[in-house]
């Protein structure tokens, strides 16, 4: 029983439980109405994390234009004004997008509020010809159904509701897909760690801007709608109170289930309209839900939709088998991980790396100082040095992370120094981090699908209708990067529940899901036991046979069993380059780093 | 064109509300810049603050008494909501803070409904601001040039505190790093009651300041709340100077551009403000890549 046919059964049972449960058709329908619009937002909230507190501006304009080309005998069908009605929303929603997505959290929150109000304003006062000012709209036509003779009026009361019931369910299905698509999954990986998914090469901005227009076209739509149910268009639509209405009824239903905002506004409204004739609690009963939604936000966070999810997935998961840390997984021959092609042609003789006199100077601190040197295709090169000698931001900049103070980086002969993560990552690079960016919320194996997702799709695809498992070349490439890593039989247990050491292997794995020719290895073996170090040299070995590979390590022995050629850093300077016997024997490296016989200790 | 006495008139009308802007989003910004939360209540702590001394008022007939009152009681609504919510906050994302103050707005708004209904209140002008003032050609209520004195004088004690004392001096220091100030054995918790209850008060003793010239109603802080994010905005977050210069143009934005059409001034403050954040986004004082 999906989702979408359980709604389908409560909507067509519902109009004959209604008197016995203090509703009335009005009330069933503005509830709908409310829950369209929180689809809108729960996909731009609950899925993508933005919180945004000016879905009115959207509401209002699809609303009034809607009703402006009906009354004004602009557009005859009631359902051309209301498509006219949700696109001129989309487009508004394009603008205020665009200048908020690029911001986060708190100005993001901040922005939309301003422009909800001011959206209010300019209905309220310079527009109000169009709108009718304070008085807003009133005498917008109902809908008519079928051509000719068979043209069926859809009368406020049982026709109305089925109409409306209709369009949500359509609009869920839809958002329902669009959560379950490649797309969705990207939107769930932003929520989750942002700087990630844009470094796995998802143009992030694109798609918040996507989602949020997305949210606007509903709310649009959402907004004619109300205007043709009450045969009325209010301009209190575009209220700084609709706004935050629907995100307490988002709250109280639960966020991130599509479904949340529908029953939020069941809750409001059926106890508005119940309460208020109760004496005495009947003018609180705002105080009342105010006071709920408090405690809802600092205890129950999930909403009632939320912790029954939460509740009927825990009962569903059986206790997984703690991981064993001491058996380290052996590592098969993994069969040869599809790579996609580098953008540019490359060949034995051509660097896979050309670093030259790369800086970054934090004003008078010089963490990377002139570094120059070439990694050579399909090798496995090593960077040394003790900690604070610029190593992990030289890395950053080799992906144009953070961008250096001086010199570039060309790969396989192309500058990316400028270009920014996500198109750098595009062109075939990946980085395994020292500490782990994970989305934890999200299993083993959807984290290696967002990866794998990046370059296949290219950095921003509006695939919202089909399944995010669905494309064959990435869950090849997302079973392969798994039993590379050792992780098949953990994939479906979400990220946070794994072992450190499983952590450690997924992300690298990830970084190999996104079918890089170059990797470059951030203290893969940080914080592993022994016998997972062993396991792990054995991955990088078995990972640096088709691939370029560049490595941070501390772990002496590993480098030097694994490098062809290292290169050494002091404080933020090439101290040394050269292949492992001769950095052994170089002294200056001895003296910065690996310690000589000379050396004068303090007594322990 | 308007005429000159319009002109100059706005001009002061919009320094009236500038200084009462810069106030409200003083407290705002050093809440911001110092807990990092963002405080969706701050429209209704001001509108507390009216209907407190509108009480108070009602009760003594002394303004000054009434305001003493009033602030006394802003830092105890002030410590209960930090202590009893906003401080279960500190370590969750700052969207379930702006949520958390959304909802403590709103039962604030709700209650002070259910006390006094939804009719407008009014708090008479204190005696010695009574009647206007001739400036020049320009005849002035006297009253709102005394609110941009108090207010100034305000401001300049708001300074003192944050760039003069040392209680000040940790408070700008946690807004530029928060968990260094935790580290260097200050104690963070106490700084931050210590800075919710001054943004509260602020907010509060700005709606003391104003309740004489304005409609109090229980909604009355909505709009406060935009224009101060906007203000902020401008301003650069976390700003005390950024408050301070932000709230004054926007107060001479919405009063200069109503002289010329009264229906777009509050439209063009935020035209300004998207403006601002396509050529500016830290704004005026902020810190690059803060954002």
């Amino acid at each position: 029983m999906t989702p979408e046919l359980s709604l389908a059964v409560v909507l067509v049972v519902l109009p004959f439980i209604l008197p016995h449960i203090g509703g009335t058709f009005d009330m069933m329908e503005r509830i709908l109405d409310w829950g369209l619009l929180g689809l809108g937002f729960d996909l731009l909230f609950g899925w993508t994390g933005l919180l945004s507190f000016g879905q009115a501006a959207f509401f209002g304009t699809g609303g009034f234009v809607t009703a402006y080309v009906l009354l004004n005998n602009v557009i005859g069908s009631v359902w051309v004004a209301l498509a006219i009605g949700m696109i001129a929303a989309g487009l508004f929603g394009v603008v205020v997008g665009w200048l908020a997505v690029r911001r986060i959290g708190i100005y993001f929150a901040m922005i939309t509020l301003a422009f909800g109000q001011m959206a209010f304003f300019l209905e309220n006062n310079p527009l109000s010809n169009y709108t009718g000012g304070e008085n807003g709209l009133p005498g917008v036509p109902v809908p008519w159904l079928g051509w000719g003779d068979f043209a069926m009026r859809l009368e406020p009361g049982l026709p109305m509701y089925g109409m409306l019931a209709v369009v949500f369910l359509i609009g869920f299905f839809i958002a329902r897909r669009v959560t379950n698509s490649p797309f969705g999954a990207v939107l769930r990986a932003i929520k989750e760690n942002t700087p990630r998914a844009a470094m796995l090469g998802h143009d992030v901005p694109r798609y918040k801007l996507a989602v949020f227009v997305i949210a606007a076209l509903y709310a649009g739509l959402a907004g004619g709608l109300l205007g043709v149910l009450q045969s009325y268009m209010p301009p209190d639509a575009f209220d700084l109170d609709t706004s935050g209405q629907l995100v307490v009824q988002t709250i109280i239903g639960g966020v991130g289930t599509l479904i949340g905002p529908l029953v939020g506004a069941g809750v409001w409204l059926w106890l508005r309209d119940n309460l208020q004739s109760i004496p005495g609690v009947g003018a609180l009963w705002n105080l009342i839900l105010g006071l709920v939604f408090v405690l809802l936000v600092i205890a129950l966070r999930r909403g009632i939709c939320g912790e029954i999810r939460h509740w009927w997935q825990r009962r569903r998961m059986t206790e997984p088998a703690p991981a064993d840390d001491s058996a380290a997984p052996v590592v098969q021959s993994a069969p040869m991980m599809v790579m996609t092609a580098p953008l540019v042609r490359a060949t034995l003789e051509a660097p896979a790396l050309e670093i030259t006199q790369l800086s970054k100077h934090y004003g008078g601190l010089r963490a990377v100082d002139h570094v120059s040197f070439t990694v050579r295709t399909g090798s496995v090169h090593a960077v040394i040095g003790p900690n604070g000698a610029g190593k992990s931001t030289l890395f950053k900049m080799l992906l144009d992370e953070i961008h250096p103070t001086e010199g570039h980086v060309r790969l396989f002969g192309r500058q990316i120094t400028g270009l920014g993560a996500t198109r750098t990552a595009q062109r075939g690079i990946a980085k395994s981090n020292q500490l782990n960016t994970l989305f934890l919320d999200l299993s083993a194996r959807e984290n290696m699908r967002i990866a794998a997702l990046a370059r296949r799709r290219g950095s921003f695809r509006l695939d919202v209708l089909r399944r995010a498992d669905s494309i064959p070349d990435v869950e090849r490439q997302v079973e392969t990067a798994l039993a590379t890593v050792g992780l098949t039989e953990r994939a479906s247990l979400p990220a946070h529940v794994l072992a450190y050491g499983e952590k450690r292997r997924l992300e690298i794995g990830m970084a190999l899901a996104t079918g890089p020719n170059v990797l470059l290895l951030d203290e893969p073996l940080a914080g592993m036991s022994p016998a997972e170090r062993i396991s792990t040299r054995a991955l990088i070995r078995e990972i640096g046979r088709d691939r370029t590979l560049l490595v941070v390590e501390h772990d002496m022995d590993a480098i030097f069993e694994l490098a062809e050629k290292i290169t050494v850093l002091y404080e933020g300077r090439l101290l040394a380059e050269g292949d492992p016997d001769d950095i052994q024997r170089n002294q200056a490296v001895q003296d910065a780093y690996l310690g000589g016989m000379h050396d004068v200790h303090e007594p322990a | 064109m308007p005429s000159i006495p319009l002109l100059l008139s706005q001009a002061f009308n919009g320094l009236a509300l500038g200084s009462l802007l810069a106030l409200v989003s003083s407290g705002l910004t050093i809440i911001l810049g110092t807990l990092g939360v963002l405080n969706f209540a701050h429209g209704a702590l001001f509108m507390l603050g009216a209907y407190a001394i509108f009480l108070a008022m009602q009760a003594t007939g002394s303004f000054i008494l009434s305001v003493l009152v009033g602030c006394l009681f802003m830092l105890v609504v002030g410590v209960l909501v930090e202590r009893a919510v906003v401080r279960l906050f500190y370590q969750r994302p700052p969207e379930d803070q702006i949520l958390v103050t959304f909802g403590v707005g709103i039962v604030l708004v709700e209650a002070v409904r259910a006390l006094f209904g939804g009719n407008s209140q009014r708090v008479p002008v204190p005696s010695w601001g009574e009647g206007v003032t001739q400036l020049g050609f320009l005849i002035y209520p006297t009253y709102r040039l005394e609110v941009i004195g108090i207010i100034a004088v305000t401001l300049a004690v708001l300074w003192l505190v944050l760039y003069r004392t040392s209680i000040g001096l940790v408070v700008r220091a946690g807004i530029e790093d928060q968990r260094m100030v935790g580290v260097l054995g200050i104690n963070v918790r106490r700084t931050f009651l210590l800075v919710f209850g001054i943004g509260v008060v602020a907010a509060g003793f700005a709606g003391m300041i104003y309740a004489p010239i304005i409609a109090v109603v229980p909604d009355m802080g909505d709009s406060f709340l935009v224009e101060s994010f906007v203000v902020i905005v401008i301003g650069g977050l976390g700003s005390f100077p950024g408050a301070v210069v932000g709230g004054l143009i926007a107060g001479e934005i919405v009063s200069v551009t109503s002289a010329f059409n009264s229906a777009y001034a509050e439209v063009m403050l935020y035209a300004v403000m998207a403006l601002l954040l396509v050529v500016r986004p830290q704004g005026l004082f902020g810190t690059e890549g803060r954002v």
